[in-house]
């Protein structure tokens, strides 16, 4: 079945929730998976925010050498909070907990996921770990100084207080558990009558992907922090060596857990390439297996790899080789899906509008964040660029070149879904290429800088970077314009802007064939799926698409 | 070539370089055929979507030759790692004490001091030992760091220095507040100038200004 929704006036889910209560408590107490995703969105979201204001602090401080705003102790608790936000309270939960909630169950055809109360009960774990660490930063001993990858022993010497926020990261953990666990039984279950696994959407197929890293991965990071606070308040070694421990065991947990992390930041963005990719090209995915697959490739072999950022650390020379041979294979299906990507655009019919031009300004920063990752992947390269500003420039690349990306592409791309309002298409088209100029401006410096020498995690530095860092600062300022734009131009849609078409892209995943927004249960009727999950032949058939 | 401060310098160059060149094709070449596809296929000129599922072929071929470029990168990084990891029999070894902030390096007829002091042409071990928290000892110059691990645990790093100088050694490793301080240098004497050095009862300053001559 694929005919569009009858455009009858229905009532939507902002109309109508799952509780009979009204105003901030219907949202609060909701189990309809769409507001838990606009509940994520405005979290995230806000979070998001104070990161970027973070960031762009800390880039005045490093825009001439010497003291600029702040104190050694305050940056270091700056870069540290911008570090834990980011990936705790942004980049991890994001795509997956807003548009993976928002969209999964549509894009299946089902009315909700599997679990709903679990489902809000993941948001509230989310708030109570966010909460925990704004409450850290004001008790007695000071805001977290160890960087977001709390080192040993380190964590345990510095006077700041380190056990209430890595609590925080294990309670953020288990958000995060129990939403995989969710998306695994939605996706196992909940599918719409006809929809194989082989014609689920790849969205779908990164974001199972993604939940089974968070099912399985994150409770080695839950356990290691269990034992620093043991160690930590009961005096017990483990990893401190003043205590006995051992302090390379805990770089192993601690990248066991976070390397296949960045996994759980990459796979559900490059799920959402390719949704979008299809619609603007009007025509089928190039490869549909080997991107799904690969995303399962990466997600199992992404377990394999966790000691390269170890290879300075006193690794013996053979585990080296090892480490590094495996990074090597694991870069191979992040390229598979590039191609497919870009075979997809041939022979379409392009339109490229704002979500497919932030899609292609993706393409280019992350596939410089992957290739510079093959610098660092090779050993004798690594050894001179680990922890300098080459890290940093190539994880920024991939994290908000990558993933910060595409979440934007996928507001942009789904925003007159969830809202049924349209944003200024010319300005979202400006902020991209603003986007892209500040981007580059801001961190592509960065890897001369790390090439020459730089260190990261530096307040100071010598007068031979001065030059390159004025130039990053400059990039942050320009950053911070792109945001306000970008966030300018979505409220201002919000409150004053045009009511959208129903499928203003012509998309024929499900979520297009019922209305927008949608209605509590998502579908008048639950569609039976008859069609490939880009087969643009039923756009024909599509009520509610009225081509321009 | 620029003589380099030590072999590796070279080693490590070269590798950045191949991989670089590698990248930039790839990266050319996918943006390239992007933007080409996106004024060729435009919708503005009307075109008929085709729908290609997709080509055994191509699939073989873009899994097939990135999967022979990067066993070649992983060869080239594991040769120049294999270099930089060779102990010699005859290395001078020298003790190293990182501490918050600060550098100690110990010679084995008890000369010690802040600053790092070597003969050119010989290979040098470092034993690395941290008596807090973890450290790195990085020498950019040379392309070369190496942890330095809080508890017994005994690291080494070891370089042959080929030119005369003096160069920076910074810490790596996050350690709190003054770790961008924790700065010193590597001075690499001629063998002459090190022997008396070496033998020498005099004030280490004194010889640093001694050692960088030209
Ligand atoms: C305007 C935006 C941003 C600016 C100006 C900015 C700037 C910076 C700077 C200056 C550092 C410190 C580098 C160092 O010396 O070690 C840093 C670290 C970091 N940034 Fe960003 N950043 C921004 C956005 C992001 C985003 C979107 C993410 C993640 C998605 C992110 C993740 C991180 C992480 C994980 C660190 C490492 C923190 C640590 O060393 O513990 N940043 N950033
Ligand atoms: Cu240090």
């Amino acid at each position: 079945m694929a005919n569009g929704a009858a455009a009858v006036a229905e009532k939507t889910f902002y109309e109508e929730g799952t509780s009979s209560r009204k105003g901030i408590l219907g949202w609060l107490l909701s189990t309809d998976h769409k507001r838990i995703g606009l509940l994520y969105l405005g979290a995230v979201g806000s979070f998001f925010i104070v990161g970027v204001i973070l960031g762009i602090l800390m880039r005045l401080e490093l825009i001439a050498p010497g003291k600029t705003i702040m104190e050694p102790q305050t940056y270091n608790a700056v870069f540290t909070l911008h570090g834990v936000i980011m990936i705790f309270l942004f980049i991890i939960p994001g795509i997956p907990a807003v548009f993976g909630n928002f969209f999964l169950p549509l894009q299946l055809g089902a009315k909700d996921v599997a679990f709903p109360r679990l489902n809000l009960l993941s948001w509230y774990i989310y708030i109570i770990g966010a909460i925990l660490v704004l409450i850290s930063l004001v008790l007695p001993g000071g805001p977290l100084d160890t960087g977001w990858t709390f080192y040993i022993p380190y964590s345990v010497r510095t006077g700041a207080n380190v056990s209430l926020a890595i609590f925080a990261a294990f309670v953020l953990g288990f958000s995060s558990i129990l939403t995989g666990l969710n998306f695994i039984t939605t996706v196992h279950r909940m599918r719409a009558p006809g929809m194989g696994f082989f014609k689920m959407p790849l969205f779908v197929w990164a974001t199972y992907a993604t939940a089974w890293i968070q099912v399985i991965a994150t409770p080695i990071i839950g356990i290691t922090i269990l034992l620093v606070i043991l160690e930590r308040v009961f005096g017990v070694g483990i990893f401190d060596p003043a205590l006995g421990g051992d302090p390379i065991l805990y770089q192993h947990l601690f990248w066991i857990y976070s390397h296949p992390a960045v996994y759980i930041m990459i796979l559900p963005a490059m799920g959402v390439v390719s949704e979008i990719i299809p619609t603007f090209a009007r025509r089928t995915i190039f490869g549909y297996k080997a991107i799904a697959i690969s995303s399962l490739a990466i997600a199992f072999v992404g377990y394999l790899v966790w000691a390269h950022h170890m290879f300075v650390s006193g690794l013996s020379d053979t585990s080296a080789m090892i480490f590094s041979l495996l990074t090597f294979i694991v870069a191979l299906p992040s390229g598979v899906k590039i191609f497919n990507w870009v075979a997809t655009m041939y022979k379409g019919s392009i339109d490229p509008k704002p979500p497919f031009i932030w899609v292609m300004v993706f393409i280019f920063l992350f596939s410089i964040g992957g290739l510079t990752g093959l610098v660092l992947g090779s050993l004798a390269t690594d050894v001179h660029l680990h922890d300098t500003y080459f890290v940093v420039a190539h994880f920024h690349y991939v994290m908000f070149g990558g993933t910060g990306t595409i979440f934007f592409a996928a507001l942009f791309y789904w925003y007159p879904k969830m809202f049924g309002k349209m944003y200024s298409i010319k300005w979202a088209n400006i902020a991209a290429a603003l986007f892209f100029v500040a981007f580059n401006a801001l961190y592509f410096p960065k890897f001369i800088m790390g090439y020459m020498g730089m260190p990261r995690r530096y307040y100071d530095y010598l007068p031979e970077f001065a030059d390159l860092q004025l130039i990053s600062t400059i990039g942050s300022w320009l950053m911070g314009i792109t945001m306000i734009i970008i966030f300018w131009n979505l409220i201002h849609a919000l409150l004053k802007g045009p009511k959208s078409k129903e499928n203003p892209w012509g998309g024929v995943t499900l979520e297009w064939h019922t209305s927008s927004p949608p209605p509590l249960e998502n579908f008048h009727v639950i569609p039976t799926v008859t069609h490939e999950p880009y087969d643009f032949s039923q756009l024909k058939e599509m009520k509610n698409y009225e081509s321009d | 070539m620029f003589p380099a401060p030590t072999s590796t310098v070279e080693t490590v160059d070269s590798v950045m370089l191949y991989i670089v060149a590698i990248s930039v094709i790839l990266l050319l070449g996918i943006t390239v055929t992007m933007i080409y596809f996106v004024f060729k296929y435009n919708r503005k000129k009307g075109h008929e979507p085709q729908d290609i599922h997709g080509s055994i072929l191509l699939e073989t071929i873009w899994i097939a030759v990135p999967t022979v470029l990067v066993l070649s990168m992983f060869y080239f990084g594991y040769e120049g790692f294999k270099e930089m990891r060779m102990d010699s029999k005859d290395a001078f070894v020298i003790q190293v004490k990182a501490k918050m902030w600060a550098w100690d390096f110990r010679y084995d007829n008890g000369k010690n001091l802040d600053t790092l002091y070597v003969p050119v042409g010989r290979p040098i071990k470092l034993e690395l030992q941290s008596l807090d928290v973890n450290h790195s000892l990085y020498i950019p110059a040379f392309r070369i760091k190496q942890d330095v691990i809080a508890g017994g645990k005994i690291n080494t790093l070891f370089f042959t220095p080929e030119l005369v100088g003096s160069y920076d050694i910074a810490c790596a490793e996050f350690c709190g507040l003054n770790h961008s301080m924790m700065y010193t240098k590597v001075v690499v004497l001629s063998k002459d100038d090190f022997a008396s050095w070496y033998e020498a009862k005099k004030d280490s300053s004194e010889v640093q200004n001694a050692g960088i001559v030209q």
